[in-house]
């Protein structure tokens, strides 16, 4: 199965609220070791290597952007 | 300051024949450069051994010594005094601050005649291995106080300059095997290129004697309220001598770290004020991943550290450089007598780069989990070693060295391919696994039948003939049932044999490849190719 990159989150307001709220109050230290965590549970739970490195590419790509 | 071993000087004799040419020299006698030379010396070549020093290995240095490497030293007799000076162990343990997120055991099944791995001081393996040589009478010649200091390629030969304590002189040799080190000053003198990565971080290495309650296990702290931010690896050595690594960074000073002033509070603050102990040895280290592009040189040869380097976290130095003895001394014996073309030592070079890139790729990233980089590497690595404890899917990415095993070479132009299907861990190109057999009445192992020559292995093998003869070269025939007894069974399942089923089994108890029924002319193919005779 590819990587989904077309919409797929029921409610993305909400979602992304709640991505925005697990960072408030947090130090940067704090903060990056939320977001590390958050990435390997769905990593884990995605599993499919392909999957993973389609994401990781894309992923990579923002910070080459302008 | 050490209480345990006495360090003794080594004879400096001189070297009384200098005129006839060598088949073989052997610069460096570290474990590398010893296996080296008891290899080719059971196999009957006469090899001259050059080091420029006279004591063995200064510090405990390379600690633990691998499943896979015992059984070459078991193959080169001198693997018991190990086993029984060595402190068997094969349970690993991982914590974070104080608690254990992570534990793994590296031998789980039964049915081995070594344990999974034994840490011994390599001055005691050295000495081991020294003793050994000196048991093989005038084929294995030792010098100490010789070094090889050129090397100049005469075609069919080599003229090495040596130099001993009574002066230069010349030496000819067909074949010079560099085992002198990661620093090596052959390497050096032939100006051929050593790549890789250097890591920024140093440790500090403290062995300490005491009365201490740790099980025999490796223990490995991340964040340690003991050494805080920093990782701390323990390792239990012969003698109540206990191995000590602290991570220091890569801002520590090398010279100042290693005082005492500065490494009993380190231990003070871990065993606590109460433990009594006593330095033996202390060291600080950095370290780095690299390689040569190819490990044969013409009529020069590399073999271990010279060849490859790896950082420690593994044990994959003395490990990878026994290992890399094992797969060239069987080779260089075919050629030296004749019955094989110098193209199979092209083959040491296919075969052990393999190795050498599968050392260096689990090393560099054991490094990069101990030593992140940069802040986001840091909030994974936290974020592995906080989720281990209640999630179990963060455990196997928790890196804290991944221990030596056997790289098998699947791609190898020796291998014969399959043409059925097997089941199992076995194939062309993995090294052989051991298992209980019953033969002449008394219990063994079926690594102690796989010595020496090529073996066809087979189950059963009422057809099988007597042992083979190809174009010189010798195949003994192993019956499985008849010649040895299978007594629990592990033989038929670990190479999942059926009745005829056939190994073609290398001298270095590898598998050059397999069949469901013995079949000569098939063997004597596969062993052609297996000396690269085709």
């Amino acid at each position: 199965m590819p990587l989904n990159t077309q919409p797929n989150i029921e409610n993305p307001d909400a979602f992304y609220q709640r991505l925005v709220e697990l960072h408030q109050d947090r130090s940067e230290e704090q903060s990056r070791l939320i977001n590390a965590s958050l990435v390997l549970l769905l990593a884990n739970h995605v599993g499919d290597a392909s999957v993973l490195e389609e994401a990781m590419r894309i992923a990579a790509q923002t910070a080459d952007q302008p | 300051m050490m209480k345990t071993y006495t360090y003794q000087t080594l004879p400096a004799e001189p070297l009384a024949d200098r005129k006839s040419r060598r088949p073989v020299v052997v610069a460096g006698a570290g474990p590398v450069g010893l296996t080296m030379a008891l290899d080719l010396a059971v196999r009957g070549i006469p090899v001259l051994v050059l080091d420029d020093n006279n004591t063995v290995s200064v510090g405990s240095r390379g600690l633990c010594y691998a499943k896979r490497p015992l059984e070459i030293f078991d193959r080169l007799g001198c693997a018991a005094p190990m086993l029984e000076k060595g402190v068997s162990w094969k349970i690993g343990k991982i914590f974070r601050d104080t608690e254990l997120v992570y534990q793994f055991d590296l031998l789980p099944e039964p049915g081995h005649q070594m344990p999974a791995f034994i840490n011994l001081q390599q001055y005691h393996l050295e000495d081991m291995l020294i003793a050994r040589a000196r048991e093989l009478g005038e084929g294995l010649q030792l010098h100490w106080k010789h070094k090889v200091v050129s090397v100049q390629d005469a075609g069919d030969h080599l003229r090495l300059g040596v130099e001993a304590p009574d002066g230069l002189f010349t030496l000819e040799a067909e074949w010079l095997i560099a085992c002198d080190g990661a620093g090596s000053p052959i390497r050096e003198m032939l100006g051929v290129p050593f790549t890789g990565r250097a890591f920024q971080d140093r440790f500090l290495i403290a062995d300490v004697l005491m009365k201490a309650p740790f099980p025999a296990e490796r223990w490995f702290w991340f964040d340690p309220p003991f050494h805080r931010n920093q990782s701390v690896l323990l390792h239990r050595e012969a003698d109540d001598v206990w191995r000590i690594d602290f991570q220091l960074g890569w801002d520590a000073d090398p010279v100042e770290e290693r005082k005492p002033e500065r490494v009993l509070p380190r231990l003070r603050s871990m065993l606590g004020e109460d433990t009594a102990f006593e330095l033996e040895w202390v060291s600080v280290y950095q370290f780095a991943c690299r390689r040569l592009d190819r490990f044969r040189h013409g009529r020069v040869i590399f073999a271990g550290d010279s060849a490859h380097q790896v950082s420690p976290f593994g044990a994959r130095g003395a490990n990878t450089g026994v290992q890399d003895a094992d797969n060239l001394a069987w080779k260089l014996a075919l050629v030296l007598g004749g019955k094989a073309p110098e193209a199979l030592l092209d083959s040491y070079d296919a075969e052990r780069l393999v190795a050498a890139d599968d050392n260096i790729g689990h090393s560099s990233r054991a490094t990069d989990f101990i030593t992140p980089k940069n802040a986001a590497s840091r909030a994974f690595r936290d974020a592995v070693l906080r989720l281990a404890r209640d999630h179990a899917f963060a455990r196997p990415l928790i890196n804290s060295g991944r221990l030596s095993t056997p790289t098998p070479y699947p791609g190898s132009p020796l291998n014969t391919p399959d043409t059925e299907p097997f089941a199992g861990r076995m194939r062309p190109g993995t090294n052989c696994s051991d298992a209980p057999v019953r033969a002449g009445g008394e219990d063994g192992w079926l690594l102690h039948q796989l010595q020496g020559d090529f073996v066809a292995m087979v189950l059963g093998g009422e057809n099988a003939s007597e042992d083979l003869d190809v174009d010189g070269v010798r195949c003994r025939v192993l019956r499985i049932g008849a010649d040895v007894e299978d007594s629990e069974g592990l033989i038929a399942a670990r190479y999942d044999l059926r009745p005829g089923t056939t190994y073609l089994i290398r001298p270095d108890q590898h598998v050059a490849a397999r069949w469901r029924a013995f079949d000569t002319r098939a063997i004597a193919a596969a062993l052609r190719r297996a000396t690269a005779r085709d």
